[in-house]
């Protein structure tokens, strides 16, 4: 369980870190806190020859509360942005969702954009971004784009990022007069989860995302349904994210959960809104 | 440094100011303040070499080539050792029964794991042993792989061995009494068949050796984290081919934990020697985690049918077992040792006088097993007390009333059980009425009562159970016949020893071959020799390495069967107490008193009639250095004993099969109060009662600590911990993101409630303890979630996702228009279906030729090294795949087969690589769309293997999804450009070969 070899290139600017990603393109990685990548390192399942560390780069360890978004840089570990005082009030879902990535240990290392970066299907941070509307500020040495999270995450640990861009900040746009829900199963807290669910009920509709059981993120925008009419619309949304079986759950626990959890959740975001 | 005595325990043994004390313990110090001294955090000789092991991806192959001469070219890279030199350096390891059947520590012409060793890189460092893995080129001809223990044992089941035939290593029968008169006549036959799984208690620090031989003297040194029974020491210088006093086997001073597990290394002792006498240098190895999770060793997974004649009052009079005991791929020694283990201890703890058993030893294409914590107790006791859970239910009485009817009377010990256990001593009756009574059952049944009342799944189990401890070394040789024993010689006993030393002023040392893993042997010794000479435990030293080439040993030395407080410790006392005897006459002669006169205390050696006749310890127990002329004649010397202990109690079997398989026995019994979530199936423990009888308790701190160590790897086995296996053998819990331990979090606090019956068999009382709540607590949890839902199976563990089927009902269905969903896959089976469709813009004809033309495959297969011809229709190619940074590189094999030109073909093939294997076959069919295009539609079925579906099960499926998805929108992109478009369609299955060995 060693890496192969790789070169080591700790960036002191952001436009280091685009000039080493024009030059390598797919052989380089960016790593920020390191959670998930090390792992695949060290056990040889991602090789890049390239490692290019941005945690260093002081412009990125930034969070910026603008009057339509919250960004957060590259930088930011997911522990700052817990602690952050004005989480609650600017970005609820991510305040409801964040204890639940990882344990603290990971969080006081792991950033929010690395996880952005990995598009784990059942990621906390990429749900919340997808189900926000939120988007992924990209940026190569020649241009930036913003890309909005439900085109941004394309399946399985796979993204719209081009091989020369690395993700400098995401944005979470600031909503007024909603109420939220999250919760997510998994077998043990901290663990990969197997259905995650946050619900947004806006004044005049309901948001519904769902993470943990198709290949990425998948959301919903619904009227303000209730009863039966809910429990209809969660069963559809359930078989139309296609379960899979693993060691850990079956496709039909996963659509269980959609259901069940689902319901839960939109009935609270419903009655945090008043 | 003195020692302050802890108020909070205060003395408990009249005689014995220090023994029964929780006194801090002496290993803490160095652990808390990261001075452990591990193996790998022991200095190496220079010029020591490292290991990296590459191993099998597949459960069952042939292994047709191997080519390491690319790994040889690698700078650093000094051997590379297979399978034929371990053969001609080294002996086959013993195999637990009579068959003509080899074990090997490296596989040889063939692979029966997934994670078999099949090579092993000795380089300069351990990065540099790695890159050369990926350089091996291994060829394989996949055989069929059994999995399921009662699939092996069906006719026609592939075999794993041509030396067991049908899978068997062992099928053996016993009757004690009359268990068919008492069945044919009892009023009530009632029976449970179980499933016990397979699960490891998986310690943070992982197996280590380092090895190296000495060409002159043609003799090996080994240090590794090497647990015992040093019994393993005969069979790793039998497999070496030398003599024992030509292998030298050291234990580091510290483990980072091994409940049975690191008796296991041995296998890799013997690897590791051999390359290094390959290599001519020392050689290291430490085993990684993924290594360990596949290759380590594990407990037993066991199938169980057990049926009881009962009368109408819950008076169990017979029982009738049916075991079938899954010993994965080889039958290492000491295997089948799981299964006999418990042989004395069938009846468990209750006065049952009829018994059958058959016993089976199966082989199957897994992880060979070995110790764990708890060994054979789990899977009997899982079995045992859900039939008494069940005999309750379908009777109509209280559990505890079927518990309380059958225990062993008080008053009834010693009580021979039916198989020949003798247990020695306990008041069963007594600790069930402590435990409901301390444990306060009367309120858990009120809360219980509250929350059924509010309709919340909620029950109470229970378990009570026999702890044996200090292991019989002749139980196994109760899997042979009578007449096989008689051949093989006797084996019987417990040889423990401890040497106590003293020097020349006065300082005590005690030295045993109880090689702890974590437990405090240093501490409890200090104690025990302390309370003998009158000294502090502080002033004495405790040394617990082993070398066998200088130490006192036996073959039943080590860390297994709960042995030290019973056995080591007493031996200790033993040791002590003879130079104590000897000191006494020293003593008194200069105090001109009676030897009896004398007593030690406080440092000094007293005259017990007047105590200002005394003589400092230090000066008298230096005498024997300083001036050996002064010592009485008889004396001899005071400074050196080493004591030999073997309790007489544990004979060999006799030729009815009865074996005293355990010297003690603990007992314990369980109360759990569960609920289970309505909506997640999740199981919480709401309240946990543990009382125990473990005889004389030595340090209360550590018992509670071995207790609460034992149930929270028993949360583990009743909750979280499985090793799954696909169908075809794969393994897919190769980290611990898969295998889920419980953290802290996890495991809720035990009441421990404790009574001590001490045990007239050893030397201070004392029985084992830690292993007990391994057997009891899984069925506990078992049976109080049966209560809670209501259910007759139990499956272990409880996946929330299993008990959440048990309570959910039927499915709602899907909506109209969306697809059912696809065929639910059995549990663990790791094979990939999936269909689709796409478009392209050229008619089918020009698709077709395009499929059948390696020339264009080359530049349209993203990743794609290059693409060899073997035939019209068979393709290899090298490809480069991967989903975001996780990429490999993959050989694929594609072949061609039911031509239907221009309109249909099957794809089938294989990929291999570092990352794993595939293989699959796909139908594609070609459909005229009327405009000019052609609809290219697909169906697929594959089975994925190899590192990365032990890694990264949970992506897998997706994974595919995407890479199929990648292909689609490259052929689309093609369609247009005309002549690339039939490449690309073999592209396709090129891609999604490889594909499946190149997720993570």
């Amino acid at each position: 369980m060693k890496p192969a070899a790789f070169d080591y290139v700790r960036v002191a600017t952001q436009e280091e870190a685009l000039e080493v990603l024009a030059r390598e393109g797919a052989d380089a990685r960016v790593m920020a806190g390191g959670q998930s990548l090390m792992a695949m390192l060290n056990m040889r399942l991602a090789r890049p020859r390239v490692l290019i560390d941005i945690m260093r780069v002081a412009q990125l360890d930034a969070i910026d509360a603008r009057s339509d978004a919250t960004v957060i840089g590259a930088g930011v570990r997911q522990a700052k942005l817990l602690a952050w005082d004005r989480l609650a009030e600017r970005i609820p879902l991510v305040a409801l969702a964040l204890p639940w990535t990882g344990h603290v240990q990971t969080r006081s290392r792991g950033t929010i954009c690395g996880s952005i970066a990995h598009a784990d299907p059942s990621a906390e941070m990429p749900l919340c971004l997808t189900a926000l509307d939120g988007h992924v500020h990209l940026r190569s040495r020649k241009k930036r784009r913003r890309v909005l999270a439900r085109d941004y995450f394309t399946g399985m640990m796979t993204t719209a990022r081009n091989d020369d861009e690395m993700i400098e900040a995401v944005s979470f746009p600031s909503l007024r007069g909603c109420g939220y829900g999250f919760r997510e199963v998994a077998r043990r807290h901290g663990d990969f989860a197997i259905v995650a669910c946050a619900a947004i009920a806006r004044p005049d509709g309901l948001r519904f995302a769902v993470g943990g059981v198709a290949d990425k993120p998948e959301a919903r925008d619904w009227p303000l349904l209730e009863g039966a009419a809910l429990d209809d619309a969660l069963n559809t949304f359930a078989y139309e994210l296609d379960a899979g079986d693993d060691v850990h759950a079956t496709a039909r626990y996963r659509r269980e959960l959609v259901r069940r959890i689902g319901r839960a959740v939109i009935e609270e975001a419903i009655a945090c809104r008043g | 440094m003195a020692q302050a005595i802890d108020t909070t325990h205060p003395r408990r043994m009249p005689d014995s100011p220090w023994t029964g004390r929780s006194i801090e313990r002496v290993e803490d110090g160095a652990l808390l303040t990261g001075r452990g001294r591990y193996i790998d955090d022991l200095g190496v000789a220079p010029g020591t070499l490292h290991a990296a092991i590459l191993r099998s991806p597949h459960a069952h192959a042939d292994i047709l080539s191997i080519d390491a001469s690319a790994a040889l070219q690698l700078p650093g890279v000094v051997a590379v050792i297979v399978g034929a030199d371990v053969m001609a350096l080294s002996a086959s390891l013993v195999v637990g029964v009579k068959a003509p059947v080899q074990c090997w520590p490296i596989a040889v012409d063939r692979v029966r794991y997934a994670g078999e060793p099949v090579a092993v890189v000795v380089a300069s460092d351990r990065y540099r042993a790695e890159d050369a893995l990926d350089l091996i080129e291994v060829r394989y001809a996949i055989r069929p792989a059994v999995v399921d223990p009662l699939a092996a044992i069906a006719p026609d089941a592939p075999l794993v061995h041509d030396g067991f035939p049908g899978n068997v290593a062992s099928d053996r029968r016993f009757r004690y009494g009359d268990p068919e008169g008492v069945f044919a006549s009892a009023p009530h036959s009632v029976s449970v068949s179980v499933r016990y799984p397979r699960n490891s208690c998986t310690p943070i620090e992982t197996y280590g050796v380092v090895a190296d031989y000495n060409p002159v003297e043609d003799a090996y040194d080994i240090l590794a984290n090497f647990q015992g029974p040093f019994s393993i020491h005969a069979v790793i210088s039998r497999a070496l081919k030398l003599p024992g006093n030509r292998v030298r086997l050291r234990t580091p001073p510290d483990s980072g934990g091994s409940f049975g597990v690191k008796q296991g290394v041995f296998p890799y002792i013997v690897l590791i020697a051999v390359a290094s006498r390959v290599a001519g240098r020392p050689v290291k190895w430490i085993e990684d985690r993924l290594e360990h999770l596949s290759a380590s060793n594990s407990a037993t997974n066991r199938v169980i049918t057990l049926a009881a004649a009962v009368e109408d009052d819950g008076r169990i009079l017979a029982l009738d077992w049916d075991q079938v005991e899954d010993c994965g791929a080889h039958l290492r020694a000491p295997e089948p040792a799981t299964l006999y283990r418990m042989h004395g201890n069938m009846t468990g703890a209750y006065d049952i006088r009829h018994m059958a058993i058959r016993n089976r030893v199966i082989v199957t294409n897994k992880m060979p097993t070995g110790l764990n914590r708890g060994f054979g107790g789990p899977q009997i006791y899982f079995a045992l007390e859900r039939l008494v859970q069940r005999i309750a239910v379908e009777l109509g009485r209280d559990p505890l009333d079927v518990i309380r009817r059958n225990l062993v009377p008080t008053g009834a010990f010693p009580y021979r059980t039916a198989s020949g256990a003798l247990l020695d001593s306990g008041d069963y009756v007594g600790a069930l009425e402590l435990g409901i009574r301390k444990g306060e059952l009367a309120a858990l049944q009120a809360r219980r009562d509250a929350a059924r009342a509010e309709g919340r799944l909620y029950g109470i189990g229970y378990a009570a159970v026999v702890e044996p401890s200090v292991s019989n070394m002749g139980y196994l040789s109760t899997v042979l016949t009578p007449a096989e024993r008689r051949k093989a010689g006797p084996k019987n006993g417990a040889q423990a020893t401890a040497t106590v030393s003293i020097d020349p002023v006065g300082a005590v040392s005690v030295h045993v071959s109880s090689v702890p893993q974590g437990q405090g042997h240093r501490t409890v010794l200090s104690q025990v020799v302390a309370d003998v000479f009158g000294v502090t435990p502080a002033s004495v030293r405790v040394n617990t390495e082993v070398d066998t080439a200088k130490d006192a040993w036996s073959i039943a030395s080590g860390n297994y069967s709960s042995r030290f407080a019973p056995a080591v410790a007493g031996t200790a006392k033993i040791a002590a107490e003879r130079i104590a005897g000897r000191l006494r006459r020293i003593a008194a002669g200069l105090l001109n008193v009676e030897a009896q006169d004398i007593v030690f205390a406080d440092g000094k050696v007293v005259s017990t009639s007047n105590p200002d006749n005394a003589i400092p310890f230090s000066r008298l127990a230096g005498l024997s250095h300083w001036s050996p002329g002064s010592l009485p004649d008889e004396v001899g010397q005071a400074i050196r004993e080493t004591a030999f202990w073997t309790p007489p109690q544990l004979a060999a079997p006799d030729d009815e099969d009865h074996i005293n398989s355990s010297l003690c026995h603990g007992f314990i019994f369980d109360i759990c109060g569960v609920e289970v979530d309505r909506v997640t199936g999740a199981t919480r423990i709401d309240r946990y009662v543990t009382t125990h009888d473990c005889g004389t308790i030595l340090h209360p701190g550590m018992v509670d600590g071995q207790i609460r160590g034992g149930f929270g790897q028993a949360i583990g086995a009743a909750l979280y911990e499985e090793f799954s296996y696909g169908a075809d053998g794969s393994f897919l819990t190769g980290t611990f993101a898969d295998y889920l331990v419980p953290t802290a979090t996890e495991i809720p606090e035990p009441v421990i409630l404790h009574m001590e019956t001490p045990s007239p068999f050893t030397p201070l009382g004392a029985k084992g303890v830690g292993e007990g709540n391994c057997m009891s607590t899984p069925v506990c949890i078992a049976n109080a979630v049966a209560d809670a839902i209501g259910a007759a199976d139990i499956e272990l563990p409880l996946v929330p996702a299993k008990v959440a089927a048990l309570i959910h009902g039927e499915e709602r269905a899907a909506p109209e228009g969306l697809a059912a969903p696809a065929r639910t896959p059995k549990a663990g089976e790791r094979s990939l279906q999936g269909e689709g469709s796409a478009h392209v813009g050229v008619p089918p004809q020009t698709v077709w030729d395009m499929l059948l033309d390696p020339q264009t495959l080359k530049a349209v297969i993203p990743g794609c090294h290059s693409v060899e011809k073997v035939s019209d229709t068979h393709f290899r190619a090298d490809v480069t795949l991967g989903i975001g940074p996780v990429k490999g590189r993959y050989r694929a094999d594609v072949r061609l087969s039911d031509l239907d030109p221009p309109r249909a073909v099957t794809l089938s093939g294989a990929a291999e690589g570092g990352l794993g294997f595939g293989g699959g076959e796909g139908r594609i069919t070609l459909t005229p769309d009327g405009k000019g295009g052609t609809t290219v539609s697909y169906v697929y079925e594959a089975a994925i293997g190899g590192k990365v579906a032990s890694i990264g099960g949970r992506l897998l499926d997706g994974a595919a999804r995407v890479i199929i998805g990648q292909f689609f929108l490259a052929l689309a992109r093609q369609a247009g450009g005309a002549s690339a478009a039939g490449g690309l369609l073999s592209g396709l299955m090129l891609r999604l070969r490889a594909l499946f060995g190149g997720r993570s």
